[in-house]
């Protein structure tokens, strides 16, 4: 078993109004087989054992799925290793002395609950906008009456592999959620089943992502970058064209 | 032990294939200017609760859905890799609904009942139309219509996927019908609460507290019934593969609160984890089952043998599951295949730096199909694999053992989805009355969607259109006392002020629960936890640290009023464990095994359901016993051999 200690400093934040700053903590004695939550544990347990405050963090599944964690690692949404969550990086991508600067996912549009934990629900009012398709249960035809070419089906499961997790907001110089946004309007529209509101569904989101306060994109790409599911960002594209299609169509 | 007569599993008369269909068309029917009068409390927003929520919501019922997560579509399910069966017979393999009912029944080990199984292969078909509709996208063949596997135990191709994330495209497409309501205004969403009580009103489900995660308040909110959603309670092991917010607050609550608790013992053990590491770990995670299509399991034949393993030539390995049961092979059903590898472990001929773990490995099937044919059926666990253990799976074997996956116990309910309060229903992984006492793989998704899309939309109308319900509201005085007994447990547990933390007396309790309620029992062992269990919650509640206040967001206290939950459950779990004293399914008792050492059911005494009544914390709960009828599958020994 190999283990290093690190200095860690935390962005610590008690409530939405209150200012936050930074706190330095020692993490000691870390198994680089731990995940970068596990060494948190670990801190946070020697700090609730001392009678202290513990850092709060999002978690939940610690397999890279449900989209709860992240944070910025040293500048980096998810922290260093390409397309993994923060739950999934593991302490031997760091090494021994490291200093770790760890700060909450920032946005206008994702206000601080806690120390790293942010208010995501603006993404889900993005999704209530139109990133459905309208089908009532129980009035599906059957599942093959329409074959749709594999190549689609898997475009389609490509953009859908967004966990919302707001990384692409969070390394977004104009903290825009184009890429979470658009991986859904792509998913839907790759299909047949998705066709008949393409349109309207482009409009409402996009107009709800503006209201919520999100920038627009101007092409920066680092949402791509940070994305753990490796989400392209040729779905801006798409999406780009698809709101100018629909927006003069729908005049 | 006797019956009782309160345990009434209202299953419908007739032919079995018949007595959903007869019982939809007996069932009264709710005016539909009426069911916007309703209002109905979801309590989980997985597949199961996402699915009830979106569908009542479409029928015109006033939902209010609630979640513990910061958004519905965190919910546990998310997680599941595998796939979804349905009896599609799309490959004209030889399936069809009464082959899918008959292996959940033999799969579950006859402990399941045959109605209900029946009707969830029924709906099976219509789940995979339902999700297409909504655009999940499936995995499709070159002609463009959908691909199906082998999965868990299975001989035919029922099963549908979404590479490895088939719960996450499931659990979208059902939250995007969630969103699509609650944009209608139909479904009033709650996230960042946690149910914390269930109140009865005149002996019926009436509606539930709840605590805001954010800001700390507790709220009453009344309905005319409640659906708990809520998901397993593994956790109670300390490590699993369940999400870390897993629990079992909201059915410990509703059990403490009336509802009987059916066959808790009933505990699955995965046979295809990632090994435990270190001290420091806080979760399993799962290599989903699907790998063993074209893994082959296998343990050095000689004890030490401490060669890497490509070193180890082909007859020094032992592939003991294809050895002992040369015709489902790698293909066995959990609970065998994790018995087993516990089995070669004790011999001493386990691997790795902990001795606790067995092969999988993917060497002849790379060498058969290619690693462009591996990657692209695994590639993503593969990967995964890789990022946790820093080991090639491409190159040499994965590392694997058992671990605590899903529990097929759960909240009793009848035919119907009601437990028997009234008004309460419960669906999902929180009830228990599909998977018998082993779940086959892939069910489990196709249940939670099949109790939330097609059974509560009719048995809810149901009991709505018969029951008679006093208007009430939130300063009815079971509103007031649960919210009080709520906030006196809040104030309690912080004013301990103790020594260890939350973490330090969960993973206490899992180890025990691990070594004598885990994959194997014995009375002895059964007998000591239920000893040590009143003694650690004893000394939790003496000496816990909760930091923080009730008034903010505090993670702290949120464990730890989950934990104090496990604490109490635990027992319970464990007389289940004892009580039951015949092995079938994951419930493996020491004492009733077959010479070559398989589980021995004792039909005779166990063809039944144990639920069990809360009687006050420190009492022995009450057993009821429902008696399992097999009219149409002659229960016989599970043989895979
Ligand atoms: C790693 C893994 C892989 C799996 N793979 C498969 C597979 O391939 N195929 C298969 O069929 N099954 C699989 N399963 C099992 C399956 O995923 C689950 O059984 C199923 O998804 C459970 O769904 P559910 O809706 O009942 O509960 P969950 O999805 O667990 O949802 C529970 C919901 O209840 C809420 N909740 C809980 N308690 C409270 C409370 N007190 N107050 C408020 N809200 C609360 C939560 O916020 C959440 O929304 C897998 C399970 C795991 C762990
Ligand atoms: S905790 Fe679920 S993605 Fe990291």
């Amino acid at each position: 078993m190999k283990t290093i200690s690190l200095n860690l400093m935390v962005w610590r934040q008690n409530g939405p109004d209150e200012k936050g700053f930074f706190k330095t903590y020692l993490a000691e004695n870390i198994d680089t087989d731990a995940s970068f939550l596990e060494m948190l544990d670990v801190v946070n347990e020697d700090l609730i054992k001392k009678g202290n405050e513990p850092i709060a963090f999002a978690h939940d599944c610690r397999e890279g799925i449900c989209g709860t964690c992240g944070a910025v690692v040293n500048g980096e949404a998810h922290g260093p290793r390409d397309k993994v969550t923060l739950c999934q990086l593991h302490m031997r991508s760091f090494a021994d002395g490291d200093t770790i600067i760890l700060e909450p996912f920032r946005a206008r549009a994702l206000p601080i609950i806690k120390d790293l934990v942010v208010d995501r629900s603006a993404l889900d009012r993005i999704i209530q906008a139109g990133g459905y398709i309208s089908v009532r249960t129980g009035s599906a035809p059957d599942a093959n009456s329409i074959p749709i070419a594999k190549k689609d089906a898997d475009q389609a499961f490509d953009a859908a592999q967004c966990i919302g997790c707001a990384a692409c907001v969070a390394a977004c110089p104009n903290a825009s959620a184009m890429l979470m946004m658009s991986a859904k309007v792509s998913h839907l529209s790759s299909l047949p089943q998705g066709k008949p509101e393409s349109k309207k569904r482009v409009l409402s989101m996009v107009k709800q992502m503006v209201k919520e306060g999100f920038g627009g994109c101007s092409n920066e790409y680092q949402c791509e970058v940070a994305c753990p599911k490796g989400i392209s960002v040729k779905y801006i594209a798409q999406l780009n064209k698809d709101y100018l299609f629909s927006a003069l169509g729908s005049e | 032990m006797s019956a009782n007569k309160s345990l009434n599993s209202n299953i419908p008369e007739g032919e079995l294939s018949d007595k959903w269909t007869q019982h939809k068309f007996n069932m009264k029917l709710v005016n539909p200017a009426n069911k916007r009068k309703y209002k109905v409390i979801v309590v989980g927003t997985g597949l199961a609760g996402a699915s009830a929520s979106a569908t009542l919501s479409e029928l015109g019922y006033q939902v209010h859905t609630f979640c513990f997560h910061d958004t519905p579509r965190r919910a546990h399910s998310i997680a599941a890799q595998g796939g979804i069966n349905a009896a599609k017979n799309y490959q004209n393999d030889g399936d069809s609904v009464y082959r899918l009912f008959y292996d959940t029944i033999k799969g579950g080990d006859f402990r399941a009942r045959e109605a209900n199984v029946h009707r969830l292969a029924e709906i099976s078909v219509n789940i995979i139309d339902q999700c297409v509709a909504q655009g999940v996208p499936f995995a499709r063949e070159y002609g463009g219509l959908l691909d199906n596997r082998s999965f868990g135990g299975a001989q035919v191709s029922r099963t549908f996927y979404a590479k490895g994330q088939t719960g996450q495209q499931l659990l979208l497409g059902a939250y995007s019908a969630l969103m699509k309501q609650v944009n209608s205004g139909g479904v009033t969403m709650y996230t960042e609460h946690e149910m914390m009580d269930v109140v009865i009103v005149d002996g019926k489900a009436r509606g539930i507290v709840t605590r805001n995660l954010k800001t700390g308040e507790i709220t009453s909110h009344f309905a005319d019934a409640v659906l708990l959603c809520s998901g397993g309670y593994g956790n109670v092991f300390y490590l699993s593969t369940n999400a870390m917010g897993s629990n079992v607050t909201a059915a410990w609550k509703a059990h403490k609160r009336g509802a009987y608790f059916a066959n808790p013992c009933y505990t699955q053990i995965h046979p295809t984890c990632i090994p435990v590491h270190g001290e420091y770990q806080s979760k399993l995670t799962l290599m989903s089952e699907s790998l063993r299509n074209d893994g082959r399991v296998w343990v050095p034949k000689k004890v030490g043998d401490d060669r890497h393993p490509n070193d180890i030539p082909e007859d020094e390995r032992d592939y003991y599951l294809e050895r002992k049961y040369p015709s489902f092979g790698n293909l066995v059903p959990r609970d065998l295949a994790s018995r087993n590898a516990k089995y070669v472990c004790d011999e001493g001929r386990g691997v790795g730096p902990t001795k606790l773990a067995v092969y999988l490995d993917f060497r002849d099937s790379i060498e058969r199909l290619g690693k462009d044919a591996i990657e692209a059926r695994y590639g993503n666990l593969f990967d995964m694999y890789h990022s946790i253990t820093d080991s090639n799976p491409y190159e040499e074997p994965m590392m694997i053992y058992p671990a605590v996956h899903y529990t097929m116990g759960g909240l009793w309910v009848d035919y119907n989805l009601m437990s028997n309060v009234e008004g309460l229903f419960v669906l999902g992984e929180a009830n228990f009355s599909d998977h018998g006492a082993n779940r086959l793989g892939a069910s489990a998704l196709m249940q939670g969607l099949a109790d939330g899309y097609f059974v509560i939309s009719y048995t809810l109308g149901n009991y709505l259109a018969n029951v008679d319900l006093e208007p009430v509201t939130v300063e009815h005085e079971s509103f007031l006392t649960a919210e009080k007994d709520v906030m006196e447990r809040i104030k309690t547990l912080l004013a301990v002020r103790g020594t260890k933390t939350v973490d330090e007396f969960h993973r206490e309790l899992g180890l025990l629960m691990w070594d004598k309620c885990g994959m194997s029992r014995n009375e002895e062992g059964l007998k000591e936890a239920i000893k040590r269990i009143p003694e650690i919650r004893k000394r939790f509640w003496k000496d816990v640290i909760v930091t923080g206040s009730n008034n903010e967001f505090n993670q702290t206290l949120e464990k730890a009023l989950r934990v104090a939950d496990f604490l109490e459950f635990a027992e319970t779990m464990c007389r289940d464990a004892l009580e039951r004293k015949e092995s079938c399914g994951g419930h493996f008792r020491e004492d009733s095994q077959t010479p070559e050492g398989e589980a021995l059911r004792d039909d005779e005494s166990y063809t039944n359901v144990f639920a069990w009544e809360f009687k006050g914390i420190d009492n022995i709960p009450e057993l009821h016993i429902e008696e399992l009828e097999f009219e149409n599958v002659q229960p016989s020994v599970r043989s895979y051999k």
